[in-house]
C-alpha cells in the first residue's frame, strides 16, 4: 500500500542515504578543484568506515552512548585524511598518474581494512557496535507540515552536517581567498605559481580535505546504515560520489542535487515492494538501478566537460 | 661503480628495473606491515612459494614435499588474471583506462554459462560457440563505454565502474533465471560445453587445470600481433600517444576508441569463460565482484602494457591469489596478499619518482668517480 506517509518516510530515508554520497562528493570537489582527480574516494570511505566502526566498538564502554558515534566519525575523518596523504604524495610530488594512484589506494583500502579486522577482531569484519547513531524526532520542528515529516522525523543529526557542509564548501570555494586560489590551482596552476602561491600546498590542502571528508562520509555511512563494517559496507558509494561530482558539475549545489537523486534511486529499490507494478520485477533490477541511472544521468547532463581544466594533469613548472 | 648499480641506474634498463623495484618494495612494505602487526612473514612467503611451485618447505624429505596439484591450481588461477591484464593493457595502449574488465569478465562468464547449459551440440561446435559467446559478450560490454566516450566524451573510468555493478546484477539475474538454478549456482554445464579435462586434471594430481591455457597463449599472441604488427595497432598506439596528432593525421580517432574498448572487453570476456566453463563447470551467483579486473590493472601496469610483460604479471598475481588459502591455513590473514598486490600498483604508479631517484644515484656516482 502506498500512502503519503510512505512517501514522507522515503524522502527522509533519501536524505539519510544522500548524506555519505554528498559529503564524499564535496571532498572530491575540493580535491578536483585543486587539480587532483581523486578516484580513491571509495577506498578512503572504506578506511573511514572501518576506523569509525572500530573506534565505536572499542570505545563503547569508555564514552557515553550518545557521544561514541561522534568520536567514531572524528576518528574516521582522521584516518581518511591520513591515508589520503599517500595519494597526495604519489600524485603531486612523484607525478604519478592520478587515476592509477587512486586505484591503488582503493585496492589498498580493501586489503588493509579486512586485514586489520582480522588482527583486531579475529574475523573478516568488525564486531557489531552497540551504539551507532540513533534516529531522532526533533521537537516543534517536526510539527511543520510537509517539511516536518521529511526533515525532522526519524532523522539522523548527520543529515544536517551534510547540508551544512554544502553551504560551508560553497562559501569557502566561492567567497574566500583560499577558495579562489584553490579553484585557480585547478584551472591554471602556472598562473597561480606566478602569483607566488604554492601549487603544491594548495593541492595538498585539496587532497587531504577530500580524505577527511571521505573518511567522515564512510564513518557516517557505516554508523547510520550498518551495524558493523564489512568488506561490502561501502559497496561503490565512493564511485557514485564521483559520478555525483560530474553530474553536479563540480558545484556544491549541483552535487547536493545529484547526491539526492542517486540516494532516491537507492531508496526506491528498498521500497519497490510497496508498489504493485514493481513487484513483478526481480530484485536485481532495482539493485542495478542506481548504477544504470548514473550512466543515463551522465549521458544527459555531461554533454560538455566543465570540470577544472587542470584536473588530472601533472603540474609542470615549465609549462606556460 | 659496481656492476649491479650500473645496471639498475642505466636508463636503458628502466623498463625491467622499475617494475622489479616496485615488486620488491611492495614485498618489503608488506613484510613490515606483517612484522608490526605481529604476523610471521616467513609463513606468508612459504605459502606463496608453495602456491607457485607446489613445494612445501615444512615437509622437506617426506613424500608430501611436492604436490603437482598446487602448480595446476596456480596456472588455473593465473589464466583469467592474465586475460584481464591483456584487456587493461590493450585499452591503455590507446590511452584509455579500462576499469571495467571486471564487468566485462562477468558478462563473458555469464554468456559462456548460458550457451554451455542451453545449447546442445557436439563438442567441436558447442565449445567454440561457448567461447565465442564469452568473447562477444565481453566485447559488447566494453563497447558501451567506448561508444559513450567517442560520442559524448564521457570519461570511461566512471562509466566502466558503473557498468561493473550493472554487470554483477545483470549476470546474477540471468544465471538465476536459467532452468534448475538455485540462489547460488546454476545446474552443471553440459560436458561438450566446458574446457575441463580429466587428462590435465590427472596430470596435476587432481587440480582444476583445464584447456583454457591454450586459449590464453593464443590471446597473448593475438595481443602482440594486433598491437605490434598491424596498421590498426599502429593507429591505436598513435591515438594513445597523442589523440589530436592522430586526428590531424587523418585517423578515425573515435572509431579507434570504440574498437579498442571492444577488443579490451573481448579479452576480459574470454577471462570470464576461463572461470565459468574452466575452473568451474557451473555458473555462480556471486555477492560482490572478485577483483579480477583490478588484478588486471596491476598486471598491465607491472607488465608495461606489453604481451610478454602481462604473462609475468599474470604469473605473479596468479601466485599471490593462489597462495591466499594457504596463507590462511598458515595462520596469516590472507588479505596480506591483497595488500602486497595493491602496494605493487602504488609503487608502479610512482615510476617517475623511482626513475628520478635512480638517475640521481647515477649522477652522484659519476661525480664521485670524477673526483
Amino acid at each position: 500500500m502506498f500512502t503519503i506517509d510512505t512517501l514522507f518516510s522515503m524522502l527522509s530515508l533519501t536524505l539519510i542515504y544522500a548524506t555519505p554520497i554528498l559529503i564524499a562528493s564535496l571532498g572530491g570537489l575540493l580535491s578536483e578543484r585543486s587539480g587532483v582527480v581523486n578516484i580513491a574516494l571509495e577506498g578512503l570511505m572504506m578506511i573511514g568506515g572501518f576506523a569509525g566502526a572500530t573506534a565505536t566498538v572499542l570505545l563503547q564502554d569508555v564514552f557515553p552512548v550518545a557521544v561514541t558515534p561522534w568520536v567514531g566519525v572524528f576518528i574516521g575523518m582522521f584516518f581518511g585524511a591520513l591515508i589520503s596523504v599517500i595519494h597526495a604524495y604519489v600524485s603531486i610530488n612523484l607525478k604519478a598518474d592520478q587515476v592509477i594512484s587512486g586505484t591503488a589506494i582503493n585496492l589498498l583500502a580493501g586489503g588493509l581494512t579486512i586485514y586489520f579486522a582480522q588482527i583486531i577482531f579475529n574475523q573478516q569484519r568488525t564486531e557489531t557496535f552497540r551504539n551507532g547513531f540513533v534516529k531522532t524526532n526533533i521537537p516543534f520542528l517536526r510539527e511543520i507540515p510537509i517539511l516536518g515529516p521529511i526533515f525532522f522525523t526519524n532523522i539522523y543529526y548527520t543529515v544536517f552536517i551534510g547540508l551544512a557542509l554544502v553551504v560551508a564548501v560553497w562559501y569557502v570555494v566561492y567567497k574566500t581567498p583560499f577558495g579562489m586560489r584553490l579553484r585557480a590551482t585547478g584551472e591554471n596552476p602556472q598562473a597561480v605559481a606566478s602569483m607566488g602561491v604554492s601549487v603544491l600546498k594548495m593541492r595538498y590542502y585539496g587532497v587531504i580535505l577530500s580524505g577527511a571528508f571521505a573518511g567522515m562520509a564512510g564513518a557516517i555511512m557505516v554508523l547510520t546504515q550498518d551495524t558493523q563494517y564489512t568488506g561490502v559496507s561501502i559497496h561503490g558509494t565512493g564511485f557514485i560520489a564521483l559520478a555525483a561530482l560530474i553530474f553536479g558539475k563540480w558545484n556544491p549545489w549541483g552535487v547536493l542535487g545529484a547526491s539526492t537523486f542517486f540516494a532516491f534511486s537507492q531508496v526506491f529499490a528498498i521500497y519497490a515492494n510497496n508498489f504493485e507494478w514493481a513487484q513483478s520485477f526481480p530484485l536485481e533490477v532495482f539493485k542495478a538501478l542506481p548504477y544504470v541511472l548514473t550512466i543515463i544521468a551522465l549521458i544527459i547532463f555531461s554533454n560538455k566537460s566543465v570540470g577544472p581544466k587542470a584536473a588530472g594533469e601533472i603540474y609542470d613548472v615549465g609549462k606556460r | 661503480m659496481n656492476k649491479f648499480m650500473n645496471y639498475i641506474t642505466d636508463e636503458k634498463n628502466f623498463k625491467i628495473v622499475v617494475p622489479m623495484i616496485a615488486v620488491f618494495s611492495a614485498f618489503l612494505v608488506g613484510t613490515i606491515i606483517m612484522l608490526v602487526t605481529g604476523e610471521n612473514p616467513l609463513e606468508a612467503f612459504k605459502a606463496i612459494l608453495r602456491a607457485i611451485t607446489g613445494m612445501n618447505l615444512d615437509k622437506i624429505g617426506t613424500d608430501k614435499f611436492f604436490n603437482s596439484r598446487m602448480f595446476g591450481e596456480f596456472i588455473t588461477t593465473m589464466l583469467p588474471i592474465t586475460l584481464t591484464g591483456l584487456s587493461v593493457a590493450f585499452a591503455f595502449r590507446t590511452g584509455l583506462f579500462n576499469i571495467g574488465a571486471e564487468g566485462q569478465l562477468m558478462m563473458g562468464a555469464m554468456a559462456a554459462t548460458v550457451v554451455s547449459i542451453l545449447v546442445k551440440a557436439p563438442v567441436f561446435i558447442h565449445l567454440p560457440l561457448v567461447i565465442l559467446a564469452s568473447i562477444l559478450a565481453g566485447a559488447l560490454w566494453g563497447l558501451i563505454p567506448g561508444y559513450l566516450k567517442a560520442k559524448f566524451n564521457m570519461h570511461e573510468v566512471v562509466v566502466t565502474i558503473m557498468l561493473n555493478y550493472t554487470a554483477l546484477y545483470t549476470s546474477n539475474l540471468v544465471l538465476k533465471a536459467l532452468p534448475g538454478s538455485d540462489s547460488v549456482k546454476t545446474v552443471k554445464s553440459q560436458v561438450t560445453g566446458t574446457l575441463r579435462s580429466e587428462f590435465l586434471s590427472d596430470l596435476t594430481n587432481g587440480s582444476r587445470l583445464h584447456w583454457g591455457f591454450v586459449l590464453v597463449i593464443i590471446a597473448v599472441f593475438a595481443f602482440w600481433y594486433i598491437i605490434e604488427k598491424t596498421t590498426f595497432g599502429y593507429e591505436l598506439r598513435a591515438v594513445g600517444f597523442n589523440k589530436e596528432g592522430a586526428r590531424y593525421a587523418g585517423m578515425k580517432v573515435n572509431l579507434n576508441i570504440m574498437y579498442s574498448m571492444a577488443i579490451a572487453g573481448a579479452f576480459a570476456g574470454l577471462a570470464g569463460a576461463m572461470i565459468s566453463v574452466g575452473t568451474f563447470d557451473y555458473g555462480r551467483v556471486i555477492a560482490a565482484s572478485e577483483g579480477y579486473g583490478f588484478d588486471g590493472i596491476a598486471v598491465a601496469l607491472l607488465g608495461g602494457n606489453t604481451a610478454i610483460g602481462t604473462i609475468f604479471g599474470g604469473a605473479l598475481f596468479g601466485g599471490l591469489k593462489a597462495s591466499q588459502p594457504l596463507m590462511q591455513s598458515n595462520g596469516v590473514p590472507l588479505e596480506i596478499a591483497k595488500i602486497i598486490s595493491s602496494l605493487m600498483v602504488l609503487f608502479v604508479a610512482m615510476k617517475f619518482g623511482i626513475q628520478e631517484i635512480l638517475k640521481r644515484q647515477r649522477l652522484l656516482a659519476a661525480k664521485k668517480e670524477a673526483k
